[in-house]
């Protein structure tokens, strides 16, 4: 009821930090972005995003400030911090190796 | 997690710490902006405002919960959380007193023990000696011979060290001596020390009265009668009289003019006793014996102490000590060849209690932390039953939102309320316990004992970390249960089987293993130390215990100059030799394991070519005819002494057993000669070994002298007595009037008593492991008790299945008690490898019995087994009184 099952540990955050990387956003905006990008199919519930959002700024990967959105309301905009672009890098780097690596042997052909 | 990353989260971890609320509002609005830019997203979109809202909180999930794992995710919430936790377990505890009172009486039985034994070993480790100043530059100093043997310093030897010892600020003697006191009409036994004329001012101690011992005191031959008494003796036998100064008062029937009274709480140098005075060290011959010995460099009685200058290094000191006792050896070939000066610290001070109680405190360290593991465990077990009830609580609060780690943190939270309470029961036992091993002591040796515990910043320190573990593991042992916990649960009910399923008892079965594990090892410690006090206190010290008396006549007070002494002597011997019931009397210098030490001197035997270090020292006594009679030590060959080996004819000595193996390679050396305080004696005699200092030394060789060779003018008296020791002391007494009105008796006590109190210190670990032994099994049982009760109650289902079929009540029995005495059959299994490695460690304090003693593991076994027994029987009636028809119904 929490994460989506199928969704592979630490991909949630990897994804959260990757949006942030082209622009800063508001949790809902993260939401939409997410739902946009991966058309659903992963399945990220809202409920799950603010606790990886919290998260992710206590380990210092994101910062959080408020500023009005367009239409003057309050919002809690995140952004990347140094530290989380580096930390983009190494899970990006990482998951291209594993991702390789299994759609390597996935399309194996049956002998 | 990394120092970088580290540093970059302190932020906003900072910010939730100090400014909860206000994170806490900031996360709310942050929720409520995006379900209501959703909700407009929605209608943007064409939805009715209704069917906006339900949609938007539909995707966004029960926000309560959101909130709850976003807390968790930024973590630092235990400014939040833990007044709530605290209440909340408060609660808890309350609602079920009788599991609370169990686990914490559990607890402060644990922690209270470590709690008082760490403060004895630390009294002994860190604060030997109240008011003294500067103790941590203090050392103790004991001369070596060859083959690491520890032996005391000379008089001589002293004044050279601290005259030459230029890194050391000063130094002084603190010598242990026994003494009568006399009070009215009769005498007792109090322990005093000889110390040289600087001892008060080197301490730093000022006498509350009166003064302390100036600078000359120390010298001349009993030149200076004068005592400074502690404030014990001050108060208890003197009420508290502020005139005391320049009263005199009897010591060995000598008056000594009391100059001082020594301030409240200060007890003297000497680990484990209570000093009760201290005379100058002029006063030697009075208190020892063996004569006159501030002018002999080879008498060496002195126990001694340095305080090293300050920034100076043990290390140098001890350099500089060894190179004076290399010079001494130079300068005085004779007395000291061979022979070094050594630093100790004070808690290893080889001449008082301090090494010989630290063997039994680290036995003591040990079987504590068992008790303690074995608290544990029956708390933990006790949680365990109680996480089972409390499943249903748990799941609920899973469901509800909170994390595993927010009950976990519930769960450590409870654990420490239990753990706190129990040490601060500990503390209240340790402090009432504070004074339990002086008090053992000083019933077993017959004299008064200090040995402080104390709950200072140390021992809160230690109670406070062993609190710290213990919460991590009983608040663990139910979290480990939790683990199971889904959110499921709840609504499944529990069909209980516990008789036969293994699946969830296995954490509950193997704390009792352990416990029963536990119990076991500290059993056979426990019965390894009583079988070894047993037989220490009945082996033979080689000579008769039970009809020997021995006592000693005031001659040197009462003016008896040596001519004198020896017509006294002769003319006692006989009167007493005639009486009734009195089968021998003899006269000795020293008597076997007492107090006073005994002479030693160098040696040389013909043919027995020593190593180029070794200097030849045996340690001898001075004895009178029929000695060894009277005594029972049992003559091997040739003579004893007769009253015929006087001043007047040739030196004669009777040699023990080892000496002979040692000195003549075994063979018979009657009619050969000994070279021994500087001239030839000839042995007359051999005689078997027996036990001399101490009941658990080995053979070592020893000889005996003519006392009238070798005179003392006031040696003890050894009666062998078929009469009760009242009427030996009424005859006795009687007899010495007969000859001089004016002498007085000291205390009269049977052999047997010598052996009971020089093996007090054995008595003293026995009781303590004992009482622990039994503490920890009465545990054990009670943690047996409960897991046999729990099952049974959680498996009337299946009892009464089986009951129903056919399974009549001794069946029942026979199951329950079956799988009890399973586990601790697993336990005893682990207990006994465990114990034969673990049981060595007691070797020092085993006295005549193996470690692997089987007769000591079968009783154990015995115990063992039968309280487990006991512990299964209560559940195991109650499963066979199992109701069929109820149990089915229901």
């Amino acid at each position: 009821m929490s994460k989506p099952a199928d969704l592979v540990q630490g991909t949630l955050d990897m994804l959260i930090l990757k949006i942030l990387a082209l622009e800063p956003l508001n949790g809902w905006a993260i939401s939409q972005r997410l739902k946009q990008i991966s058309s659903d199919v992963l399945g990220v519930s809202d409920g799950s995003l603010y606790p990886a959002l919290h998260k992710l700024e206590h380990r210092g990967w994101i910062r959080a400030h408020w500023k009005s959105s367009e239409n003057n309301r309050r919002a809690k905009f995140y952004s990347l911090t140094p530290l989380g672009s580096k930390q983009l890098e190494k899970e990006t780097a990482n998951w291209n190796r594993v991702s390789a690596a299994i759609s390597g042997i996935v399309q194996l052909k049956e002998a | 997690m990394d120092i970088e990353q580290w540093l970059h989260s302190l932020p906003p971890r900072l910010r939730s710490f100090f400014h909860p609320n206000q994170v806490d509002q900031e996360m709310k609005e942050e929720l409520r902006e995006h379900l209501e830019q959703q909700i407009r997203e929605n209608i943007a979109q064409g939805m009715s405002p209704e069917r906006a809202r339900y949609s938007a909180m539909r995707s966004l999930g029960w926000i309560t919960q959101i909130e709850q794992q976003c807390r968790d995710a930024r973590g630092g919430s235990v400014l939040r959380d833990f007044p709530q936790d605290l209440h909340y377990g408060f609660r808890q505890l309350r609602r079920s007193p009788g599991f609370s009172a169990l686990a914490i009486l559990c607890l402060t039985l644990g922690i209270g023990a470590n709690a008082a034994v760490f403060s004895w070993l630390e009294g002994i480790l860190f604060r030997p000696y109240p008011l003294v100043a500067h103790q941590e530059r203090l050392f103790a100093v004991a001369g070596t011979v060859p083959g690491k043997r520890i032996d005391l310093l000379s008089w001589p030897d002293f004044h050279d060290l601290r005259r030459n010892c230029t890194l050391c600020e000063d130094s002084f003697v603190s010598t242990i001596a026994g003494s009568t006191l006399n009070i009215g009409d009769h005498a007792e036994v109090t322990t005093g020390s000889i110390v040289s004329a600087n001892y008060f001012d080197t301490l730093g101690v000022h006498p509350t009265l009166g003064r302390g011992f100036e600078a000359g005191e120390d010298a001349g031959n009993d030149a200076h009668p004068i005592v400074v008494i502690s404030y014990q003796m001050w108060r208890n036998r003197f009420r508290s009289d502020r005139e005391i100064i320049g009263k005199a008062q009897r010591l060995n029937n000598v008056p000594h003019t009391i100059i001082g009274v020594a301030p409240e709480g200060f007890y003297g140098t000497f680990v484990g006793r209570a000093i009760q005075f201290w005379v100058p060290v002029s006063m030697q011959e009075t208190f020892g014996s063996g004569g006159y010995k501030l002018e002999d460099r080879g008498a060496r009685w002195i126990e001694s102490y340095v305080r090293l200058k300050p920034g100076v290094s043990r290390a140098q000191v001890q350099q500089q000590i060894s190179a004076i006792a290399a010079r001494l050896q130079t300068s005085y070939p004779a007395t000291n060849r061979g022979r070094s000066i050594g630093l100790w610290a004070l808690w290893q001070t080889p001449f008082n209690h301090a090494g010989e109680l630290l063997p039994s405190f680290e036995v003591m360290v040990a079987v504590v932390a068992f008790v303690l593991l074995i608290a544990c465990a029956n708390v933990g077990n006790l949680l365990l039953v109680r996480s089972f009830v409390r499943r249903h609580e748990m799941s609920v609060r899973l469901a509800i939102g909170a994390s595993r780690g927010r009950l976990l943190k519930q769960l450590l939270t409870e654990g420490l309320i239990l753990s706190a309470l129990g040490t601060a029961g500990g503390f209240l036992m340790a402090y009432w316990c504070r004074q339990l091993v002086t008090m053992l002591l000083s019933v077993g040796s017959g004299t008064a004992m200090y040995l402080p515990g104390a709950i200072d910043g140390r021992v809160m320190a230690m109670s406070a970390g062993i609190c710290l573990v213990v919460t991590l593991i009983i608040g663990l042992v139910p979290a480990l249960q939790t683990r199971h916990l889904d959110v499921a649960g709840p609504l499944k009910t529990e069909s209980g089987g516990v008789v036969g399923v293994r699946s969830r008892g296995w954490i509950r079965s193997g704390l009792v293993i352990f416990q029963v594990c536990l119990s076991f090892i500290l059993l056979v410690g426990a019965a390894l130390l009583l079988e070894s006090l047993y037989r220490i206190r009945t082996t033979s010290p080689g000579f008769s215990t039970t009809r020997v008396a021995v006592t000693g006549v005031s001659l040197v007070v009462s003016g008896y100059d040596v001519p004198r002494a020896k017509t006294f002597q002769n003319e006692l011997i006989d009167r007493l030799s005639r009486l009734p019931g009195i089968e021998s009397a003899a006269f000795a210098a020293v008597t076997p394991l007492g107090y006073a030490g005994y002479s030693s001197s160098p040696i040389a035997v013909d043919g027995y070519q020593p190593s180029p270090n070794e200097q030849p020292e045996v340690e001898y006594n001075q004895v009178g005819p029929r000695y060894l009679a009277t005594l029972g030590i049992p003559l091997l060959s040739g003579r004893e002494f007769a009253r015929s080996d006087d001043e007047n004819t040739p030196p004669v000595v009777i040699v023990n057993r080892t000496m002979v193996a040692r000195y003549w390679g075994g063979q018979d050396p009657l009619g050969r000669r000994l070279w021994v305080k500087g001239r030839w004696a000839r042995v007359v005699g051999v005689v078997a070994d027996s036990k001399y200092e101490s009941m658990g030394e080995t053979p070592k060789p020893f000889f005996y002298v003519p006392l009238r060779q070798d005179f003392v003018r006031e040696p003890d008296l050894n009666i062998r007595t078929t009469q009760s020791l009242q009427s030996t002391l009424a005859a006795v007494l009687r007899e010495v009037h007969a000859l001089d009105q004016n002498l007085a008796l000291y205390e009269t006590i049977t052999l047997q008593e010598q052996v009971n109190r020089a093996t007090s210190p054995q008595l003293v670990a026995v009781t303590l492991v004992s009482t622990l032994g039994g503490l920890a099994l009465l545990l054990a049982a009670v943690g047996l008790y409960g897991v046999m009760s729990y099952s049974v109650a959680q498996s009337t289902r299946e009892l009464g299945l089986r009951m129903a079929l056919g399974a009549d009540a001794a069946n029942l029995l026979q199951l329950v008690i079956s799988r009890g005495l399973r586990l601790t059959a697993g336990g005893i299994v682990f207990g006994a490898v465990a114990a034969l490695a673990l049981t060595r460690l007691l070797g020092h304090l085993l006295y005549n019995v193996s470690p692997h003693d089987p007769v000591v593991f079968g009783l154990a076994l015995a115990v063992m087994t039968t309280t487990a027994t006991f512990a299964c029987l209560m559940p195991a009636w109650r499963a066979s009184r199992t109701n069929p028809a109820r149990v089915l119904r229901d």
